[in-house]
């Protein structure tokens, strides 16, 4: 693919407001994880909630947008002179020409729980203050931060699960090439909400600790949730040859079960291929493969075949779901963001909460991480459905 | 911009409408419009455990890209997909929002994971054996406009690869129908190819031109209606079998043009 310079970038999470925030939280290693005491959820297991989403206000024109969802992204785009990098790009190549690209798994649908406890008495309707297209609906989160950065190009939220927000990257990408716009904001935004606390109780994924990736004692996942936006932008080069950039993308499908990955991990390697190959790289250029290693036995599992069946041991990898927790549709997003924070800051994060690496796993996998030199790191992100994407990201200077 | 293809293949399913082939002469305006409920029919695509637990969205959106990759005569093992809805399936969401605000909160974990935005996605993959990329799209109103622009920009970057776009969206039950009123289901797909080769050819643009009506007040009510129904326009141009244009709703501000070459 045509490589994508990221020219502007921001985050909230569990760790905190900002980039700085994360910087400051994977180099000491801390998790942000703790005991779930989200609205009225009653279960035994941790989650990553961003701190003060309840007194964000939205801005007043925009109000009706209002619901957890929405106030985590507009914590986002609010960060990190995101908004300021957005209008100079648009300012230059125009608005109709920057492109809108959102990952999320439930949006607002935590709305539509609360509105279902306020049924009317009589006939059962929800309650006349619940605005079912700007916050529930998969595309509210999208709607907004495009009409909150003003632009007037094309714009989707992509919502594959787990996947969403790392699929986002792959179609902006694709749009660029293509020509139908200069520019991207790509995100991904996904907050708490009890149908995915309660659902992956449902299915027993939740892990009662907070999670442990690769572990032998590993049980599951601690939810997390998070805002993470990025501007890229088609250049030839840019000056700072430390700036990182997309380089490949690689999607595919397992074919398989709706909630239970391909047991060789098929897909999973099938979408880390395709990324080397449409990034014109060979596996042993990668420096960091960060995992989706979301902590539960079957997944870790398959991804551990995946990995060894294209890089051997060889390649150091890790996940950083014990540190943010798992951020579900805006997972890619988020690790997006740590991939670009590897290449920065010459760091690869510890993988917090894993103690001792099952023995049945046999990748590569670095718990300890450590500062060195990073060029080029691989993000896998991996959803239900069968819904499988790999991004790379590469220093500007690293670039082939 | 200039993004085209070829269309291979056309699957449609909605209210009175139960097929392309059958459907194709009250789109031309030759045969009158006769309103009846979408009949969805079981997916036999699919493996038994799954046929049993598929919603109205699988079934919608199965039945919908199958005819098209039939039409096509193409293996959809062999295609990329492109899913477009304007939510996920509405009877999930009713019965976990409706356990969810009762005492007991133990949701069914297959109403969980098949809650997921791209489990027709999920579906369509297992049915048909297609192991390449799932894009699936919500633009609320605007997810057929958005999942056609998916589908012709992935066809510009990857010419040598067709794909299939399936668009859908099927009712909420109450109270949810009320807070978004969708009368019945409506699904249409395409099997799309690279510009060069026979058939019907398409190309898209961005227009600030307002979205046509369909010429039928029964459809342009169901376009009105329905987010996939608002490929009526569109469907209607195909169906008259001649050259001409047809502008489609997408997102308000811009929409999308579509020049038609047979």
């Amino acid at each position: 693919m045509r490589p994508l310079l990221i020219s502007a970038a921001t985050l909230a999470t569990c760790l905190g407001r900002g980039v700085e925030a994360t910087r400051a939280a994977l180099a000491a290693g801390t998790s942000g994880l703790a005991p779930c005491r989200f609205e009225t959820a009653e279960l035994d297991t941790y989650v990553g909630e961003i701190d003060g989403i309840d007194e964000v206000r939205l801005p007043a024109g925009l109000a009706h947008f209002d619901c957890r969802n929405n106030r985590a992204a507009e914590l986002g785009l609010a960060l990190d002179g995101f908004e300021s990098a957005v209008h100079a790009t648009a300012a230059r190549v125009g608005a109709e020409r920057i492109g809108v690209f959102i990952g999320t798994s439930t949006a607002g649908i935590l709305q539509t729980e609360l509105a279902y406890r306020r049924r009317e008495p009589a006939g059962g309707a929800l309650p006349r203050d619940f605005d079912y297209r700007h916050t529930h609906n998969t595309f509210s989160v999208a709607e907004y931060a495009r009409a909150r950065l003003g632009l007037a190009g094309p714009c989707a939220a992509i919502s594959t699960a787990c996947s969403s927000s790392a699929k986002a990257f792959a179609s902006a990408a694709r749009f660029v090439e293509a020509g139908v716009i200069d520019a991207a904001v790509v995100g991904g935004v996904d907050t708490l909400c009890l149908t995915t606390l309660y659902g992956f109780n449902s299915l027993q994924l939740l892990s009662h600790a907070p999670c442990r990736p690769w572990d032998a004692r590993r049980d599951g996942i601690s939810i997390g949730e998070a805002a993470a936006f990025f501007l890229l932008e088609r250049r030839a080069r840019d000056a700072d040859p430390d700036a990182v950039w997309v380089l490949g993308a690689g999607e595919s499908s397992d074919a398989w079960h709706m909630s239970a990955p391909h047991p060789e991990g098929r897909g999973a390697r099938d979408a880390m291929e395709q990324a080397l190959r449409s990034a014109g790289l060979a596996p042993d250029t990668i420096d960091y493969v960060n995992l989706h290693g979301t902590g539960t036995p079957s997944n870790d599992a398959a991804e551990d075949k995946a990995i060894l069946a294209l890089f051997g041991d060889a390649v150091a990898c890790n996940s950083t779901k014990g540190i943010t927790g798992h951020t579900l549709g805006a997972a890619g997003a988020v690790e997006a963001m740590v991939s670009v924070l590897a290449i920065r800051d010459g760091l690869v994060p510890r993988s917090a909460g894993t103690r001792v690496v099952d023995s049945a796993l046999h990748a590569g996998y670095d718990i300890a991480g450590g500062r060195r030199r990073v060029d080029r790191v691989m993000s896998n992100s991996f959803g239900f459905g069968g819904s499988n994407c790999s991004l790379v990201f590469a220093r500007g200077s690293a670039r082939r | 911009m200039r993004l085209a293809a070829r269309i291979a293949g056309i699957g449609l399913v909605g209210p009175g409408l139960a097929g392309w082939g059958a459907a194709r002469e009250t789109l031309a305006g030759r045969a009158p419009y006769a309103p009846s409920p979408t009949r969805l029919a079981a997916p036999e695509a699919l493996p038994a455990t799954e046929r049993r637990r598929a919603g109205k969205c699988v079934k919608l959106a199965l039945a919908t890209g199958l005819e098209a990759v039939a039409a096509a005569r193409v293996d959809p093992a062999g295609l990329a997909a492109i899913f477009a809805s304007s939510s996920g399936d509405g009877e999930n969401c009713h019965a976990i929002c409706e356990t969810l605000a009762s005492d007991d909160r133990l949701i069914s974990p297959t109403r969980f994971h098949n809650s997921v935005h791209n489990a027709p996605a999920g579906y369509w993959s297992i049915a048909t054996g297609a192991t390449a990329s799932v894009d699936c799209l919500g633009a609320y109103d605007a997810s057929f406009g958005a999942g056609l622009l998916e589908a012709l920009t992935r066809l510009a970057v990857e010419p040598g690869a067709p794909v299939v776009l399936v668009a859908y969206d099927a009712p909420y039950p109450e109270p949810l129908n009320g807070a978004r009123p969708i009368p019945d289901a409506f699904g249409v797909a395409f099997v799309l190819e690279a510009a060069n080769g026979a058939g019907p050819s398409i190309a898209l643009g961005f227009t600030r031109e307002p979205a046509q009506r369909a010429a039928d007040a029964g459809l342009e009510a169901l376009r009105q209606a329905i987010p996939a129904a608002r490929a009526l326009p569109l469907l209607e141009l195909l169906a008259r079998d001649a050259a001409g244009s047809a502008t489609l709703a997408y997102l308000g501000d811009i929409n999308l043009r579509v020049e038609l070459a047979q």
